[in-house]
């Protein structure tokens, strides 16, 4: 097997100055089912930070492990810890982490089907007060997703895959974040959008400077669009390294990007990562 | 042919006879309906915003009625009994948040609808203990006076509890529609989920909608109590609220207006026209027939969300 050599030369984050980080975390649902075996990862201030991985591999999990959504699923971090901007934080409720500047979208849009488009981005500001301020912000997200103008009082039941998913960012930015937790947001998309909609996350981490922590499956884009990333599998890390790095990887090709020097493999070659490394264990 | 007889020739020959009767009975009905309203709307709240059905929404009213009464009883003015009975209904509310529905978080609904069972005796009870079980007369002074309009004859009582019920629905519109909160309480109603990742939180979204329900109920109640007297059998007129939600859908605060209304002219109608058909007394069981019958062609009710489904 390849060595891998995906960390050497990558500015790795310095867990201690990071906006967001991560370290060594186990998370438990039910009090019996191990989802995470010591995740530990960080999101430096203003970069977009991809998550990548199969199926099942814990990316929506770490996510809300971070958010806090995991207690409304009975699931638990039960070690380590979680720090965003020098603060514990993994027993804040998701409301004290939204008045804090962190917010998650969720997988599949989980838009409010029976509330209009613009009912659904003001529900965003429910942390908020001031109503001119909230109302400049709705003219913002307007001005990165004009087409969410134009179906503005349509009900969100009713507008495409597409639209939705910009419903569901403009709704997290109308909280004012400065760190956006984005769950899939290619699933279900067709290509041409899906595209659209990381143009417009590259457009707001850098005009707006809020930075994104982006769990995906679309190896591809992410790491089009990601300053760094890191891989997991079985609810481990198994390799991280700055974007550009991790596309030059033989195991990434091969494994997530489906390329290969040597032509495709049959799928019973295909080896899965051993564990690599825990940072702090 | 005598059944023919009976169940169209005869009433619809006493209803062309005298057509102002029709009408009197018809704004009977409705004014009654406004009642039923008035009951089902406390369901209705609860279980948009949680998607709980409140099986203790008729002892609230009652609960909240005997508060009332029990305290104006004591000698206290209307205006600090009905603050005070407002007070103990949010403070209620607070007690069912923290004490029933935080532990059963993520419970299937048939755990919390038989927890609401529970909070209906534990309710009865109290009543019972504090303010005790004898009938109290509750007299705060509507006019009750029969009145002529148009050459038909209604109730003042009747026209002010449906005034009474009309501002509520407004104010109950308005508070859905154009508040902040109002805009969270119908994001928890779409996606508990979503809801608490854009940082609403769930548990004062809770103890708002049942303050709210506890409110309404107090309404209910002091109508209904002025009406048939305090008295436990009061908390039976849920069960007159269930048609009404059938009809209207559990979702929905037009409907259930508009299924009292249904509800509340259709059992009057039918007592006087067509009660004679069956020995009379039909009023009692018209309602539920008439659920039966929407729960086989219409099971969302006339305005009950359609459930929106993309493919």
């Amino acid at each position: 097997m390849a060595v891998l050599a995906g960390t050497d030369g990558a500015a790795r984050p310095d867990a201690g100055g990071a906006l967001l980080s991560v370290n060594n975390i186990e998370v438990i649902y039910d009090h019996v089912i191990l989802v995470l075996k010591g995740v530990s990862l960080a999101v430096p201030e203003g970069r977009i930070v991809a998550l990548l991985g199969a199926n099942g591999a814990g990316k929506t999990t770490t996510l809300k492990a971070i958010s806090n959504l995991l207690r409304a699923e009975r699931g638990e971090v039960t070690k380590g810890a979680i720090l965003y901007r020098g603060e514990r934080v993994e027993r804040l409720s998701p409301n004290d982490l939204v008045r804090r500047g962190v917010i998650q979208v969720m997988e599949g849009r989980h838009c409010f089907a029976h509330l209009t488009v613009e009912e659904n981005l003001l529900t965003g500001a429910f942390t908020r007060r001031g109503g001119a301020e909230i109302r400049r912000d709705l003219d913002l997200v307007y001005r990165y997703f004009p087409r969410l103008e134009q179906r503005r009082k349509s009900l969100a039941g009713y507008i495409s895959g597409g639209e939705q998913q910009m419903v569901a960012i403009g709704r997290a930015l109308m909280a004012r974040p400065r760190m956006i937790l984005l769950d899939e947001p290619s699933m279900g998309l067709a290509p041409q959008i899906v595209e659209e909609i990381f143009e417009i996350v590259r457009r707001l981490n850098r005009a707006e400077g809020v930075s994104f922590l982006l769990a995906e499956q679309n190896t591809n884009i992410a790491l089009g669009y990601a300053d760094y990333g890191y891989i997991l599998e079985n609810g481990r890390v198994v390799l991280d390294g700055d974007a550009a790095s991790l596309r030059a990887n033989e195991d990434v090709k091969e494994f997530y990007l489906g390329l290969s020097a040597s032509g495709r493999k049959s799928y019973r070659e295909v080896k899965h990562y051993k564990r690599r490394k825990r940072w702090l264990a | 042919m005598e059944l023919l007889h009976a169940l169209v020739i005869d009433p619809i020959g006493a209803i062309a006879d005298n057509p102002e009767f029709l009408l009197e009975v018809v704004i009977g009905g409705l004014l009654t309906g406004v009642m039923y309203s008035l009951v089902a709307l406390g369901f209705v709240l609860i279980y948009k915003a949680s998607g709980i059905f409140n099986f203790a929404q008729g002892v609230m009213v009652l609960f909240a009625a005997l508060c009332f009464v029990g305290q104006l009883q004591l000698g206290m003015p209307l205006v600090m009994a009905l603050l005070s009975t407002v007070a103990i209904m949010i403070a209620l509310a607070f007690v069912i948040e923290r004490v029933v529905l935080r532990p059963l978080v993520n419970q299937e609904p048939i755990i919390l609808f038989m927890a609401t069972i529970g909070i209906t005796f534990f309710l009865t009870g109290l009543g019972q203990l504090v303010w005790g079980g004898d009938v109290k007369t509750l007299d705060i002074g509507l006019p009750k006076d029969p009145l002529i309009i148009g050459g038909v004859l209604v109730n003042e009582f009747d026209l002010t509890a449906a005034a009474v019920a009309g501002l509520l629905v407004a104010g109950l519109a308005l508070f859905f529609q154009k508040t902040s909160i109002g805009r969270a309480l119908r994001a928890v109603a779409d996606d508990h989920q979503a809801a608490l990742s854009v940082g609403i939180p769930l548990k004062t979204i809770w103890v708002i909608v049942w303050s709210v329900a506890g409110i309404v109920g107090l309404v209910a109640g002091i109508m209904w109590g002025t009406n048939l007297g305090v008295q436990f059998s009061l908390a039976l007129v849920a069960l007159k609220a269930l048609p009404v939600l059938i009809l209207g859908g559990f979702t929905s605060i037009p409907g259930a207006i508009v299924g009292g209304l249904i509800v509340g002219a259709g059992e009057k109608v039918a007592e006087v026209f067509w009660g004679p058909a069956f020995g009379g007394a039909i009023e009692d069981w018209f309602a539920y027939v008439l659920a039966l019958v929407f729960l086989l062609f219409r099971p969302q009710g006339l305005f009950g969300e359609r459930i929106i489904e993309r493919v």
